[in-house]
């Protein structure tokens, strides 16, 4: 073939038509104009688009997770506290180990090798194979870099003192929020917020810059509470001890503190460990002391006296003829079981007797009494933010007949809940006044205190509580060698089915040192069934090791001689009931 | 006129060197600030464990266990108590 120079190509010296030129001119100019367009809206007009995309290459928004705070008791001795564990999860697809590495793996997470597998094979996307693993292992089964197995930061919650605090401290869920008890009541305040901020990153992961806050993290805030660990476990193990010696189905211990109203301790059984949930009943959840209402018996006669003292229709010597044991009032009958013949009103206390109380209140209206109760926080709830906390009853005094409102002087026909007894008996430990309750330790006493009785009423009543627990009273087992005490019995029949039936409540309400009165304290038994019924024989020992235990452990000074018991060598005075 | 200008040239030179350098410092400070507060959570956490670990050990019932069992303690009687009183009350 011949070769053509190009400059003497043919095709060159063919006319183009004009138009094809100008189409190209128009198609090549018109689609710079579209670029063009296109930069100026990307750049000027619709620039966050691109500037976002930029910002995602170096940016990121990272969480900052809050802890939630730790609970203590008043000495500050961590009783909750959450830390870090890790969950192991897998996405099954991706799971492909070899039989020697499912077997380490099994075997460092303490789990069958053949449960292993079966989560592995599962058809899921994700599974979680282990939860809340110590982060030590969880470091080192990272450090064995298997395909598809990750782990995740979560905390779990642990409770030091187990079993002897459950009640009062309740428990979180696995998502670390509270379910019960303190953990509920102060959620808000214990959880805390968890923020995010934005950070640049270089390309090895590193933080470089802090760009904002997002969203500033919360830590949780740490809760001090009114209890004394020290005291909370006397009142544990006392109160353990008695419900196995009677044989008793349940039990409650509450101690005050009569200055400020806090609460010391608050033990209810049976309980459980709230650090191992697996097994858990209702009776062992209920906190009963705040939730379940009895019907006190005699523990309800000092406030009757009270009355009865502030009205001016008895003074402590007055006497009160209560032979020959029974009392009719309209078609009812009320006894004592012991004839005391005449008794001055503070030997129906020190003896309980029911004709007596009942006697002191038919002397006074049913308005007075109610009154009274009401302003005792009986019937109302103590409003201290727990969760299922009772109000007990209490009647509206214009529906009361006679027999209700004498059976009411010795605490029957009425129902408390442990605390409610517990407050009530504030009045005679103080100077006849009440202070609110306290959950959380107060560094000064509160201010608000409510009068309830005269400062010359409770001192009166105070005198007959103290005799109550010295030889001739119910309750000399409630002495303690060193200390002036005072307090009283209670034995109530239980109420079942709306009939009285043969199982009792024993209880026992009082305070130490009488000269000066530190603590409350309040003792419940149900169901002694173990031959003793009584608050004298079953509650009032409970008190008595519980105050000697925890007036030493606080360092108060004793007010009364050391020596020896003088314990009635008799017989001991029987209760009514 | 141009010397001028190439003084100002200079000094614009400068401050951008000058940027890059604050800059460079911020960051590696901020990293030695991001560090220690890992190691503050670190520690917190750890504080917890040991809080955790120390009250495990002195549990009442561990204390009394020990008291009684192996140290052969009990609770004074009642007799054998001494109270001082602080001079002057």
């Amino acid at each position: 073939m011949k070769a053509i120079k190009f400059s003497r190509s043919p095709l060159l010296s063919e006319r183009l038509p004009p138009w094809r030129q100008r189409v190209v001119l128009v198609l090549l100019l018109g689609s710079f104009g579209v670029l063009v367009g296109r930069s100026l809206f990307l750049q000027g007009i619709n620039n966050e688009f691109l500037g976002d995309k930029g910002r995602a290459r170096y940016e990121r928004v990272i969480d900052i997770s809050a802890t939630r705070g730790r609970i203590t008791d008043r000495q500050g001795d961590v009783l909750a506290v959450s830390t870090p564990v890790r969950s192991i999860w897998a996405i099954p697809e991706d799971a492909k180990l070899t039989p020697a590495q499912s077997r380490d793996l099994a075997h460092m997470m303490d789990i069958d090798l053949r449960e292993l597998n079966r989560k592995l094979a599962s058809e899921q996307d994700f599974v979680y194979v282990k939860r809340q693993l110590p982060p030590e292992l969880a470091d080192k089964i990272s450090g064995m870099k298997l395909p598809g197995i990750h782990q995740k930061n979560e905390y779990r919650r642990y409770y030091p003192a187990g079993e002897v605090m459950a009640h009062m401290l309740g428990f979180t869920g696995v998502d670390d929020t509270g379910q019960e008890g303190i953990e509920l009541t102060f959620n808000d305040r214990l959880s805390g917020k968890a923020g995010s901020r934005r950070v640049i990153k270089d390309r090895r992961g590193n933080v470089v810059e802090d760009v904002e806050s997002v969203n500033p993290p919360q830590e949780g805030q740490d809760i001090v509470l009114s209890l004394d660990a020290k005291v909370q476990y006397l009142a544990y193990t006392h109160l353990k001890q008695a419900l196995e010696q009677h044989r008793a189905k349940a039990g409650g211990v509450v101690v005050l503190d009569a200055r400020t109203g806090e609460i010391l301790a608050l033990v209810n059984l049976p309980t459980y460990n709230p650090n191992n949930r697996t097994k858990l009943i209702g009776a062992q959840l209920r906190n009963r002391a705040l939730t379940d209402t009895f019907e006190p018996g005699s523990t309800m006669k000092p406030f009757t006296v009270a009355l009865a003292l502030e009205k001016g229709k008895v003074r402590f010597n007055t006497p009160i003829q209560t032979s020959p044991g029974k009392m009719t009032i309209g078609t009812a009958t009320i006894s004592d079981t012991t004839m005391h013949g005449i008794l001055t009103v503070a030997q129906v206390i020190q003896k309980s007797s029911n004709i007596g109380a009942a006697k002191m209140a038919l002397s006074m209206t049913s308005d007075d009494m109610w009154t009274m109760f009401d302003s005792l926080s009986f019937g109302t709830p103590l409003k201290l933010g727990f969760p299922g906390e009772a109000s007990g009853r209490l009647r509206p005094a214009k529906t009361w007949r006679p027999i209700e409102q004498a059976t009411m002087s010795y605490g029957h026909g009425i129902s408390v809940t442990l605390i409610q007894l517990a407050r009530a008996y504030q009045v005679f430990a103080r100077d006849g006044d009440l202070l609110p309750l306290s959950l959380s330790r107060l560094d000064t006493p509160p201010l608000n205190a409510k009068q309830i009785f005269s400062a010359q009423t409770a001192r009166e009543v105070r005198a007959m509580l103290e005799m109550a627990v010295q030889p001739g009273g119910t309750a000399p087992q409630a002495q303690i060698p060193g200390y002036r005490v005072a307090g009283k019995t209670g034995t109530a029949h239980k109420l079942e089915g709306g009939a009285y039936a043969n199982k009792y409540v024993a209880s026992f309400v009082g305070f130490a040192p009488v000269s000066d009165p530190r603590l409350i304290i309040a003792v419940m038994i149900d169901e002694p069934s173990n031959g003793k019924h009584y608050g004298g024989e079953v509650a009032a020992p409970v008190f008595a090791q519980v105050m000697a235990g925890s007036l030493r452990t606080l360092g108060i000074a004793s007010d009364a001689p050391l020596q020896p018991l003088m314990m009635a060598t008799g017989e001991v005075v029987k209760e009514e009931m | 006129m141009l010397r001028f200008n190439l003084i100002l040239l200079l000094i614009v030179v400068g401050c951008a060197l000058s940027v890059v350098s604050a800059t460079h410092r911020a960051r590696k400070i901020f990293t030695q600030l991001e560090a220690e507060q890992k190691r503050m959570r670190d520690l917190d956490i750890e504080w917890g464990q040991l809080q955790l670990e120390q009250s495990t050990w002195a549990a009442h019932v561990r204390v009394e266990k020990i008291a009684r069992d192996r140290l052969g303690m009990k609770p004074p009687a009642a007799g054998q108590v001494i109270s001082v009183v602080p001079a002057g009350q």
